[in-house]
């Protein structure tokens, strides 16, 4: 009945290669953009709350056609593909700072006193005290956005990115039974985005910390 | 004998930490303004005054968590102010218990203590846990070794806390408090074994108003209020006759509030 779900799962596939990629990328620039805004100099603390405030302030599809659309007049191509993992990572970078900064103000400086107070320097304080703290900590809202990604990164379809959404075009075009396909794609982003939320829960449990 | 020693007595004291004029101010609050005194090696000092009279300011600047802006602080012959680079090796001499524990919420008790000896001494694994349970041993809490600050009482984190200090094999600790956060039943069992450490004559500054404890072990009080030394003296000039008027109505204070020497009531009610 469903011939076409092998062209849907190539398209998830490639869903998921955008969604994680953009994931960690994410993760990087909010780990640091987190740590700037609450440790770092003045210069450096501003770059990142502007950084911040500027992407959570602007719709994503505009992010991503400056990187697809705009970038290319300044000599910068990328591939549709690269275009959508740098949008989405970006994108994701500025609220997982936010979810890693809450985290981290929630840990109070009574931490990063008793660790100094070992002899610790800051740096190692921020490694071994701090930052095992707020992954646990920011690992609730953290795992929403792990769970959305999948969901977010369909925008990519708008640059020409063959992930599942798109696939579910070029299969409507052919069968054109828009309802069927359009209920099928919804139901594999609902059961894609419910596996990634039960995994994380279960790390969630394994980890969680009680907060003095 | 070399400089900084002096005999009194039959006991030959060496001078740990000496506090030369310390003065820090935050915004333009000063909290402490123009504090010294030395510590002796093995001696128990009690800084008591009134809340907001600097006392845990003082400690921070004894540690160079919190420099002083102005005067300095010896360990030994060492002037922290000119330590530079090696500040953190040096603020690893002192251990600090906090009044709120701050007991690292994602480790096991264990891993608490070993952390200091681990990743400031770099000492292997191995040895870094013999030297933690050791100092866990110590202070009773040995079979709690693997549970988290989260499923501890009050007393047996601050007795972990101690722990923690105690593995860095300090010279001098530093307690800021340390049973102020505590549920009264509990006082005892962490002033016990604050006891314990005064007459293994390891070096202690405590900020306490526990007066039983000042006056079972303290060498020195120092009375602070508006951050300035007010009155120092032993815990027998103080409990006898303490000369300045702010002294009398704290130390009157206390009393009311406390009832006389309750710290020794308590502890000497623990060990029943």
């Amino acid at each position: 009945m469903i011939d076409y779900l092998g062209d849907l799962f190539e398209g998830l596939l490639v869903t998921f290669q955008l969604s994680f990629t953009a994931l960690g990328i994410g993760l990087i620039l909010g780990l640091a953009a987190a740590l700037a805004r609450k440790y770092g100099h003045e210069p450096l603390s501003l770059l990142a709350n502007a950084y911040i405030e500027l992407i959570r302030g602007t719709p994503l599809t505009v992010q991503l056609f400056i990187i697809y659309f705009g970038l290319p007049s300044l000599g910068v191509l990328f591939s549709p593909t690269l275009s959508a993992i740098v949008a989405l990572g970006i994108n994701s970078g500025a609220y997982q700072a936010e979810y890693f900064r809450g985290a981290i103000e929630s840990i109070g400086g009574g931490q990063m006193e008793a660790a100094l107070s070992l002899g610790m320097s800051r740096l190692q304080a921020v490694l071994r005290v701090i930052l095992p703290q707020a992954f646990r900590l920011a690992l609730p809202s953290w795992s929403n956005e792990a769970a959305y990604l999948p969901k977010y990164s369909s925008v990519a379809f708008l640059v020409t990115v063959p992930e599942l959404l798109a696939r579910s075009k070029m299969v409507i075009s052919r069968n054109l039974k828009p309802l069927e396909v359009y209920l099928v794609v919804g139901l594999i982003y609902l059961a894609t985005i419910a596996t990634i939320s039960k995994i994380l829960d279960m790390v969630y449990e394994r980890y969680k910390i009680t907060v003095e | 004998m070399g400089a900084g020693e002096e005999a009194i007595g039959d006991r030959c004291l060496t001078r740990v930490v000496s506090v030369r004029d310390v003065w820090k101010s935050y915004g333009n609050v000063e909290v402490v303004r123009g504090v010294s005194f030395d510590v002796e090696e093995g001696t128990t000092t009690v800084v008591f005054g009134p809340s907001g009279a600097g006392k845990s300011t003082l400690l921070r600047c004894i540690n160079m968590l919190h420099p002083p802006d102005r005067g300095t602080v010896f360990l030994r012959d060492i002037d922290l102010m000119q330590a530079g680079g090696k500040m953190n090796y040096y603020r690893s001499k002192f251990g600090m218990v906090f009044q709120h524990f701050n007991l690292f919420s994602h480790m096991t008790v264990l891993d608490n203590v070993m952390i200091g000896p681990k990743v400031v001494k770099k000492i292997p694994q191995d040895q870094a846990k013999a030297i933690a349970l050791e100092a866990l041993e110590k202070v009773r809490m040995k079979d709690w070794c693997n549970h988290y600050p989260s499923q501890l009482s009050g007393g047996q984190k601050q007795r972990a806390g101690i722990a923690r200090a105690l593995a860095m094999d300090p010279e001098v600790i530093l307690f800021d408090e340390p049973t102020s956060a505590l549920d009264p039943e509990l006082i005892g069992e962490v002033l016990q074994t604050m006891l314990d450490l005064a007459k293994e004559k390891k070096t202690m500054i405590c900020v306490t108003h526990e007066m039983g404890f000042a006056k079972a072990v303290a060498s020195d009080m120092i009375f602070m209020d508006e951050g300035v030394v007010v009155e120092t003296g032993s815990p027998e000039h103080f409990f006898a006759n303490p000369t300045n008027e702010r002294t009398k109505r704290f130390l009157s204070r206390l009393t009311e509030l406390y009832g006389r020497h309750e710290g020794e009531r308590r502890t000497a009610a623990d060990r029943e």
